[in-house]
């Protein structure tokens, strides 16, 4: 295609995909306590104020818990997961790998009303711990795709050197499996916790009346009072998102990550 | 190592972990989910155990139709749009030198990752009259006076085809990445022009991936449940903004649960219909 077509066309796409964020940015460095652009003043006081304001601060925090802990959850349910079905002939086991692609695939809110009605009749409902087990089922398939596609990747005659010179399953998954499936478990702990971090139904149907996290706390302020602080955190939000994803692309092969096969266009 | 059957009992031990996890937190929740919509609404608490019909047999009405219906449209209209728009780029990002793929990679990945309710924030403020594009529009002298261009259609449509592009573009890339780059060398040889080669040979190559990746943009788009709430009137509002509605606000939880119960059945039928029409296409 024409290279100046192509040039317009990522252009207007890049900056369909800004200027949204542009404009909260814009909105994030008012210097009065209002929602213009462009702004009036320039003021980070925004910024400090998630983390001075007491209330943004609390829900700072449950986010970041939550992430971390829901992200844990979902890699220590795939990891096994995926090892069982690389390792093993069981054509029964498939159903789990079902299992854990069906949460991600269906529309959220079904997950969301499942794990309500769950909570709520086995008399748990809105306990902090039930939304990082609810995270943690809900990103799964996140950690179990990049798993696989790290298991799939490895040679199996390293293994079966290993295995001919007397290494039982353990001592070969901690010398030579694991290393070269680490890139692949951090990187989908990574997907899990910038997903989770910004998850909203999920969080809100299991705990969301007594916890509140980041994008309930946003969601609230919608609805009860405009600040300021939202447009903040936003920003906080996108630049979390690509410091992470810049991360993956520079110690891992995105291009590859994301399905595509890998020395393709090298 | 060759991969081998579990011979010992002790060799099932990696899966039992997982295995219960997913049953106790996604099969026995999604089954309590379906058990519930036969019960009875209960306004002191969330529901009393029965075996009743009623929460389905309201389906049949007319406000309930124009929601499926609207819902149904309006993901579809996200669906087309998206890949109408993301098809073209996703082929123009494959053929970028790498280091400029990843940069736009590393873009996408983090638009995808926003929160549905930063999303309809940024889109509210940049459709609003305080804040909004209009006041450019105003500064430019294309427009007399900043106005708010949201709660409408438009801005439920601009918004979740906002959300829906990052997606669409994933979803295609692998398949893209595939294509053999000398089919379209060769029509250009031939002498079709760019567009030419690209509907004439790209389009026709992935028609069984763009039927896959319209039915799963679909379904992405089915699940938004806070842009149009956020951007749209009530009448805009879809199925998944109507089952939080009666399950948060309504406390009827029998009745949302019947309605995500219809919501699976659409789309796994809509799933089973894209397989098949796959599996004719291979034929």
């Amino acid at each position: 295609m024409d290279s100046i077509f192509r040039k317009l066309f990522f252009g207007a796409i890049g900056l369909f995909l800004a200027l949204p964020i542009l404009v909260v940015a814009g909105v994030s460095v008012n210097q009065k306590q209002s929602l213009t652009f462009p702004p009036q003043g320039f003021s980070l006081g925004w910024y400090g104020e998630i983390f001075a304001n007491p209330e943004w601060r609390n829900a700072l925090f449950a986010s970041l818990t939550l992430a971390l802990t829901s992200a844990a959850v979902a890699v220590a349910i795939a990891l096994p997961l995926a090892w069982f079905l690389w390792r093993r002939i069981a054509p029964w086991a498939n159903f789990f790998q079902l299992l854990g692609i069906a949460p991600f695939t269906l529309p959220p809110v079904i997950t969301a009303l499942g794990l309500l009605t769950f909570w709520a009749t086995a008399g748990f409902y809105g306990q902090p711990w039930t939304a990082a087990v609810s995270h943690g089922i809900f990103f799964v398939t996140l950690p179990l795709v990049t798993l696989s596609l790290g298991f799939s990747s490895i040679d199996r005659s390293l293994v079966e050197a290993a295995a001919t010179m007397g290494a039982d399953d353990r001592t070969i998954f901690r010398t030579v499996i694991l290393p070269l499936i680490l890139p692949y478990i951090v990187s989908g702990y990574a997907f899990a916790f910038v997903l989770s971090l910004n998850e909203y139904i999920v969080a809100y149907m299991t705990v969301g009346f007594t916890m509140e996290t980041l994008p309930i706390k946003i969601f609230n302020a919608l609805r009860y009072g405009y600040t300021p602080t939202m447009a903040s955190v936003t920003i906080l939000f996108v630049a979390t998102a690509a410091v992470v994803f810049g991360l993956i692309a520079r110690f891992g092969d995105l291009p590859k990550l994301l399905g595509a096969m890998a020395g393709d266009d090298k | 190592m060759r991969r081998e059957a579990p011979r010992h009992p002790l060799d099932y031990l990696p899966i039992a972990f997982p295995g219960l996890m997913l049953v106790v937190f996604f099969v026995v929740p999604f089954g309590t989910m379906i058990a519930v919509s036969f019960f009875r609404r209960d306004p002191a608490g969330f529901y009393a155990p029965d075996f009743v019909f009623d929460n389905y047999a309201r389906f049949l009405s007319l406000f309930f139709a124009n929601v499926l219906g609207f819902s149904l449209f309006l993901a579809m209209t996200v669906a087309i749009v998206s890949v109408a728009l993301a098809l073209p780029f996703t082929h123009m990002l494959a053929r970028l030198p790498r280091k400029a793929q990843v940069v736009w990679l590393v873009a996408l990945l983090s638009v995808l990752s926003l929160s549905e309710v930063i999303i309809g924030f940024a889109w509210s403020t940049l459709l609003s009259r305080t804040a909004g594009i209009t006041n450019l529009f105003v500064w430019l002298g294309i427009m007399e006076q900043a106005q708010a261009l949201t709660p409408s259609f438009g801005a439920v449509l601009t918004g979740m085809v906002y959300q829906a592009f990052p997606y669409t573009v994933l979803v295609l890339y692998p398949a893209i990445v595939r294509l053999d780059p000398t089919l379209t060398e060769a029509a250009r040889t031939l002498g079709a022009s760019p567009l030419k080669a690209f509907f004439t040979v790209v389009v026709p190559a992935l028609r069984n991936t763009l039927v896959a990746t319209v039915v799963m943009v679909f379904i992405f788009a089915l699940g938004s449940y806070l842009l149009p709430q956020l951007l749209g009137r009530p009448q805009h509002w879809t199925l998944s903004v109507l089952i939080t509605d009666q399950a948060i606000y309504q406390s009827n939880m029998p009745f949302a649960a019947a309605m995500a119960v219809f919501l699976v059945l659409v789309t796994l039928g809509l799933v089973a219909m894209t397989v098949l029409i796959g599996r004719k296409g291979e034929a």
